[in-house]
């Protein structure tokens, strides 16, 4: 009996159950200093003097600004256009501008206090109409990260042959990850030793490339620690790259050890969210209720820098028709630029914005059509055999119809539907909605064959197994799934596997924790390393089958002691038949797709519009899962977070800056809000990926904000179009109705 | 937050069943005494303003937010953190319970939510599901979505139900 499909305990539960677990602001290092950034007071403008209050002791503070930095004073990443510290000009409110850092953390508070930037103020744009407008070009010429073009058919030909058009427009807010642990770092950083960080992230290759060209030191000089990290969702991919090299620059000049450690509204306030979006749709059906053409104009709202945002952009453009089939489709994308703090990753990257859009409008169009929402989806669900609007054929056997009528099953949907459209008395009315979806696992296009991965395992002369790869454990189970699939890939009992803590000087770049790609990507490249290694054995004489778990670590110590070192890699390589075209941007925009139908029933107080999710099914296709309990918790924990994100989670922009940068007035959901969360697999196994898995993790992130409003507009009847849908949206949404 | 003429008192109180004396300004936070003074670092900081619990620890049975608990108010208190609830080697019902029931994820929550949990199955050993949610519901996890981390609280108030506890 194999690991592979049981809810082995999480291998670093029990540090973390008892408090062991060391997160970074767990760590004091002798002599250490802690650093604190002075930022941008205003969205836009020169710097034109910094005042330094006279009753602070400077001397004692070690200060950094961008003349301090000896390499390039650029985050890299796409477009190096983000700066480490601001040189003349700022671009969006919390800019960091200069670095203080001094051993008493209480004063340095008070320092950070302390120091007023005058600016001359600049024009600013915080609008996506403003930046498309371009009268003010506050990024480039025009305001425009990135452009993508899909085109499948002739959509301007279609609109004459159709029976019915219908447009709509869709919105989506802002989100903050809000992972409970907030960012930090801590570095040690001299000219003759290089720079070595300790700290909270996703990317530990992201935070080592970075540096390196901060400090224009080789790769060598550069080594990134992963330490315990207290979530990410996205909000620990790229932002950490410049904590990282903040603390790095005071610990650089001031020959001590820094600990950069973000405060919750600071953490709220300048560092990444998810991109805002707004997406038109217009839609050409034929008499009998098919799709003939889909027109689609997605805009997301990068912030002041490019950051991630065209990746953000592509992966949000190729999951905008969903999973339909249509011979006309038209998808005319960009990200533009406004002066908020850049926006960037977040669990789902841009799908979750164009999906939000294209699943209320589905039901619009039923509406229109004079179709239930069901029946006109099933008469529009792409097949298998089919080809997406990228050009993609569809390989996997998918059954979204089957999907579909599970879902309706479990939730009781047909009956609660009929139910629920009967007048409801009183002021509180019920309605059930759903939304059908997919999301593409691993990087978008051609992203996995340039990261080219490098995984690595190899034996000790004690028997143990490790696995070496940069994937870090953020709470979605990477440790203890990367072992399951390593433990049955070599035929061993999973105590032999010990995963090495990923640390640039020991583990190969196996890309970044991202993209729903660590268990299929990476995991894949565990099971091809470990399944070498294991054959090395058997070939060798070392080992012949059947074995033990004994055998096999008497055949690891016989063969080191005899041969030396025993070690396999195994490197990403895009599978056969797998093809992007970056240019036409056509082709396999993903190896596959985790394919979904989530069902929401609601109750909805017509006094005081408030919304609340009574039951939610979440019924997803999934390959294969690795362990079913950490599976579940990671569909649940996205559900949960994609509630926040349709009902309560509104970030208030007051000229670029965060309002509510605080958990009291920001509202995610408690356990008091959320209900329970049902959660059903089917698995039919991907032949490329670990055990048949795919990814899962930004999945859940796409379906719950549609499934709850079309459900809203089916208790009352309101056409609600953007999320987050606070009581006070729906409530001017009621009075309009009225 | 800043230190005023440098004004320390000096405090004796019970922490995990040890004496402990702190020697600190009187407004500072037990949250930062028990981190960086007595070096136990399993009470995490998650907001600094008493919203999300991830600091929570029992003050004289009673659960609290540490980072909203003034040294001075610890004078003769005993305190116990997520490093006291642990008997040697052997875990808390309620700490299996996380573990078997996938109720920690990432691990920055449960620290304060084991508390939080010990806390309400010792007024309430018997609790409902609705019990539980309104008992945790200080107590902020951004990765669960809750489900499991009630189901580990229901499934501790079985084992503790059938055998004594500790």
């Amino acid at each position: 009996m194999g690991a592979v499909g049981e809810s082995v305990p999480r291998r670093e539960g029990r540090s973390k159950v008892t408090g062991q677990a060391r997160y970074v602001d767990d760590v004091a290092l002798p002599g250490m200093l802690y650093g604190a950034t002075i930022r941008s007071p205003a969205a836009r403008g020169l710097i034109r003097r910094i005042e330094y209050d006279p009753s602070i002791p400077w001397d004692e503070f070690t200060m950094v600004s961008a003349a301090d930095i000896p390499g390039v004073n650029r985050v890299a990443l796409i477009r190096d256009d983000q700066p480490y510290l601001a040189e003349h000009q700022v671009n969006h409110p919390e800019e960091p501008i200069l670095l203080i850092a001094h051993p008493d953390r209480y004063l340095l508070e008070e320092a950070r206090r302390q120091v007023r930037i005058h600016l001359d103020p600049l024009p600013a744009i915080f609008t996506i109409d403003e930046a498309l407008a371009a009268r003010e070009a506050i990024w480039g010429t025009d305001n425009v990260f990135a452009r993508y073009t899909v085109a499948k058919g002739d959509v301007d030909a279609a609109w004459g042959e159709a029976h019915l058009i219908v447009d709509g427009e869709y919105e989506t807010g802002a989100q903050e990850q809000l992972y409970i642990e907030p960012n930090g770092m801590l570095a040690v950083a001299t000219p003759t030793d290089g720079v070595t960080i300790w700290g909270s992230m996703q990317c530990p290759y992201y935070v080592h490339q970075a540096l390196k060209a901060l400090f224009g030191l080789p790769d060598e000089r550069v080594r990134v620690v992963h330490m315990e990290t207290g979530g990410g969702f996205g909000g620990k991919e790229e932002y950490p790259s410049v904590i990282a090299g903040h603390a790095a620059l005071l610990a650089w000049k001031s020959g001590r050890p820094v600990k950069v450690i973000y405060d919750r509204a600071e953490d709220m306030a300048a560092t990444t969210k998810r991109h805002p979006s707004r997406t038109r749709h217009r839609t050409a059906l034929t008499r009998d209720g098919r799709l003939l053409a889909m027109d689609i104009e997605f805009v997301i709202d990068g912030g002041a820098y490019c950051t991630l945002s065209p990746v953000v952009l592509s992966r949000g453009t190729i999951h905008a028709p969903g999973p339909y089939s249509c011979p006309n489709v038209r998808v005319r994308a960009s990200a533009v630029a406004t002066n908020a703090p850049p926006h960037g990753a977040f669990r789902g990257f841009g799908a979750p914005q164009s999906l939000f859009a294209l699943e209320r409008h589905m039901d619009r169009v039923a509406e229109a059509a004079g179709l239930s929402p069901a029946e006109f989806r099933r008469r529009n669900f792409i097949r298998p055999g089919e080809t997406s609007a990228v050009g993609q054929v569809i390989r996997d056997p998918v059954d979204m119809t089957a999907l579909l009528e599970r879902a309706f099953e479990l939730s009781g949907y047909h009956q609660k539907r009929a139910e629920f459209s009967r007048p409801q008395p009183g002021p509180i009315r019920k309605g059930i909605g759903f939304a059908a979806f997919m999301h593409g696992a691993g990087f978008t296009g051609s992203g996995e064959d340039h990261l080219a991965s490098v995984v690595r395992v190899e034996a000790t002369a004690d028997g143990r197994l490790c696995v070496l790869s940069s994937n870090t454990e953020i709470g979605q189970g990477t440790n203890t799934i990367l072992a399951q699939i390593a433990a049955d890939a070599a035929g061993v009992p999973m105590d032999i596997i010990e995963i090495v803590p990923p640390d640039t000087a020991h583990v190969p770049n196996s890309g970044p924790t991202v993209a729903s790609r660590t268990c299929m990507v990476v995991g894949s490249l565990v099971e091809s390393a470990a399944r070498s290694l294991r054959s090395t054995l058997l070939t060798s004489g070392a080992l012949a089958e059947p074995y033990s778990g004994a055998d096999f670590r008497r055949a690891c110590s016989t063969y080191i002691e005899q041969s030396g070192p025993l070690s396999a890699s195994a490197r990403y390589r895009a599978p056969e038949g797998l093809q992007w075209d970056d240019e036409r941007y056509q082709g396999d925009a993903y190896g596959t797709y985790a394919w979904a139908v989530y069902v929401a029933e609601v109750s909805v107080d017509t006094t005081t519009c408030e919304v609340r999710v009574d039951d939610f099914v979440a019924v997803q296709e999934i390959g294969k899962a690795i362990n079913p309990v950490l599976a579940t918790g990671q569909i649940e924990g996205g559900v949960a977070q994609a509630i926040g994100w349709a009902l309560s989670e509104r970030v208030v922009w007051r000229e670029g800056r965060m309002a509510n940068a605080q958990m009291t007035n920001y509202i995610m959901p408690t356990s008091m809000d959320l209900p329970p969360i049902r959660v059903h697999f089917v698995e039919q196994p991907y032949a490329r990926g670990p055990a048949g898995a795919k990814g899962i993790g930004e999945l859940p992130m796409d379906g719950p904000a549609p499934a709850i409003l079309n459900a809203v507009a089916h208790a009352t009847g309101v056409d609600v179009r953007a999320v987050p849908l606070v009581p006070e949206e729906l409530m001017a949404g009621m009075t309009k109705e009225e | 937050m800043k230190k005023e003429g440098g004004r320390v008192i000096h405090i004796a109180c019970r922490v995990n069943a040890v004496e402990a004396e702190i020697d600190g300004h009187p407004m500072e936070r037990l949250l930062d005494a028990l981190r960086i003074r007595l070096r136990l670092t399993g009470t995490k900081e998650g907001c600094g303003e008493g919203e999300c619990g991830a600091c929570a620890v029992l003050m004289d049975g009673r659960l609290v937010n540490s980072c909203l608990v003034p040294l001075a108010h610890a004078a003769g208190a005993s305190i116990t953190t997520i490093e006291g609830v642990a008997a040697d080697d052997r875990l808390h019902a309620v700490q299996e319970a996380f573990i078997a029931q996938g109720g920690a994820q990432c691990g920055i929550c449960t620290p304060g939510m084991i508390l939080a949990a010990i806390d309400l199955l010792e007024r309430t050993p018997d609790p409902s599901p609705d019990d539980v949610r309104r008992a945790l519901a200080g107590n902020l996890c951004r990765c669960t979505g809750f489900g499991r981390i009630v189901d580990a609280v229901l499934q501790a108030c079985r084992r503790t139900s059938e055998a004594p506890p500790r």
